[in-house]
């Protein structure tokens, strides 16, 4: 745990926690949910765990674009750039993702033409830039990254550029939690929301999650104190037997989320029937495909693609872990079999999933602690 | 994945629409303004850039806190990296870093 001395305005923060400690019902257990990878980082990172009461759990969630991925569309998209001979262009975050016959970096060293870029629009520019060759954007994401593509999508239609196409992975956060809640071993009693995410959707979508499972949700920010902030508006709302939507991070999320960004998704994308998530299995209309207006700048569309369908093995427990019925460590394969330097189960592919976090900061302390 | 990066516009290019340039702890980049158009931007203000695209506008104090907690998370270096990857300008064969 980290000296709360390290934090921005550590007696807030101080007086957060015995608020917390003062609203915490000693007789129950909490558990809430963060949905956002990037709050599970920050969790861990902050050893926030630590400041709360035993009774309050976090329960890590699917937030994470890259963890939720099925390994089918890797070698999908691999398979693309082998047989068509374009350029595999993607965040970085991908590269070391394994798929069946290794990451795109494996891949990379092997001969295909795999680049780095860290923005859509930079594939865009690598296409205009590279007229003789096609370019293709292995798009990921929530609805925080989904408008850029959208906006870049549109740029190559109004540009006319032929030589780019996307292969879109982009996935939508309200289905999964609505599988998370379906689901009936599910055991969460309220949910910390994304933040960036909100930014562009608002605090809106989540109505129903209040209105009609009759959880309480807080968006909240990423900080130390935002989480701990948010923590308290969830223990109050739970004490007054209420559930709403709130928004923490007024400084960042407006209530309706960002127009602009909502318009050029509904211009460019439709949502799929059903799509695979890695650890959840199918969630029905949670992902994002092209309009047939884009189809010429649609991979999936262009190009043949083999359609390849991985499962993870059966004795990793990822939907478990999502669901907040076992803790990372309680998976069989946790630590042993599956490491972040070789992740079998989904949640261990990118630092921003449940076991890589808490592999990295809890795992190896416990390691630490024992050989000390 | 999910980096929001804060910084500050510091010019518009009058060539160039949706796009200015901004100014993330010393390092210049153009990034993409589409999304925060509509509600005004001007010269000096600070904003979330996430894939090349400003997000959201943000008050200077909000751009300075998330810069501490970038670092204090271990994502200054990822942040950094990021903004200097992103491509300028569009020359033959250029772009596209290594992994």
């Amino acid at each position: 745990m980290k000296y709360i001395d390290e934090f921005r305005e550590p007696r807030l923060i101080a007086e957060t926690s015995a608020e917390i400690r003062r609203l915490a019902d000693p007789a129950r257990q909490y558990r809430f949910m963060e949905v956002c990878g990037g709050h599970t980082h920050a969790i861990y990172r902050f050893g926030l765990k630590d400041m709360l009461p035993r009774n309050i759990e976090l329960v890590h969630g699917p937030g994470c674009p890259v963890c939720v991925l099925p390994m089918g569309r890797i070698d999908d998209g691999l398979s693309i750039a082998s047989a068509h001979d374009v350029v595999f262009a993607a965040f970085g975050d991908m590269m070391r993702v394994p798929g069946t016959n290794g990451s795109p970096l494996e891949h990379k060293a092997r001969g295909l033409d795999i680049r780095t870029v860290y923005s859509p629009a930079d594939a865009l520019k690598l296409a205009c830039a590279n007229p003789d060759r096609h370019v293709m954007f292995f798009a990921i994401g929530f609805e925080t990254t989904a408008p850029s593509t959208a906006l870049t999508l549109k740029r190559a239609k109004t540009l006319g550029v032929r030589n780019f196409s996307v292969f879109c992975n982009h996935v939508t956060i309200i289905p999964a939690i609505r599988a998370i809640l379906d689901s009936p071993d599910m055991r969460i009693d309220a949910f910390i929301g994304p933040g960036h995410v909100s930014t562009v959707i608002g605090c809106r979508p989540y109505e129903w999650i209040a209105r009609h499972e009759g959880k309480p949700i807080v968006v909240s920010g990423f900080e130390p104190l935002d989480v701990l902030q948010s923590t308290v508006m969830l223990l109050r709302q739970l004490e007054r037997g209420e559930a709403r939507v709130e928004n923490q991070y007024r400084r960042v999320v407006p209530w309706e989320g960002n127009r602009p960004a909502l318009q050029a998704m509904a211009e460019v994308f439709t949502l799929r029937s059903y799509f695979e998530w890695r650890g959840m299995g199918f969630i029905s209309q949670s992902a994002l495909a092209m309009r047939d207006e884009y189809a010429e700048w649609d991979a999936e569309k262009r190009f043949s693609i083999p359609g390849i369908r991985v499962t993870d093995p059966k004795a990793a427990q990822c939907g478990e872990v999502l669901k907040g019925v076992l803790k990372p460590a309680q998976c069989k394969l946790f630590g042993n079999e599956c490491t972040p330097e070789r992740p079998i189960g989904a949640l261990m592919v990118s630092s921003e999933g449940a076991c890589a976090a808490y592999y990295q900061y809890e795992h190896r302390k416990s390691l630490v602690a024992i050989s000390a | 994945m999910c980096l929001a990066i804060p910084g500050q516009i510091v010019s518009f290019d009058p060539a160039l629409a949706h796009s200015a340039t901004v100014d993330v702890v010393g390092v210049r980049r153009k990034v993409d303004i589409s999304l925060v158009e509509p509600e005004g931007v001007s010269l000096g203000d600070w904003v979330l850039i996430h894939v090349g695209f400003a997000m959201s506008k943000i008050r200077e104090q909000d751009a300075h806190d998330q810069m501490r907690m970038l670092r204090s998370l271990g994502e200054t270096q990822a942040a950094m990296d990021e903004v200097r990857g992103y491509l300028d300008d569009v020359s033959e064969g250029k772009g596209g870093s290594p992994p």
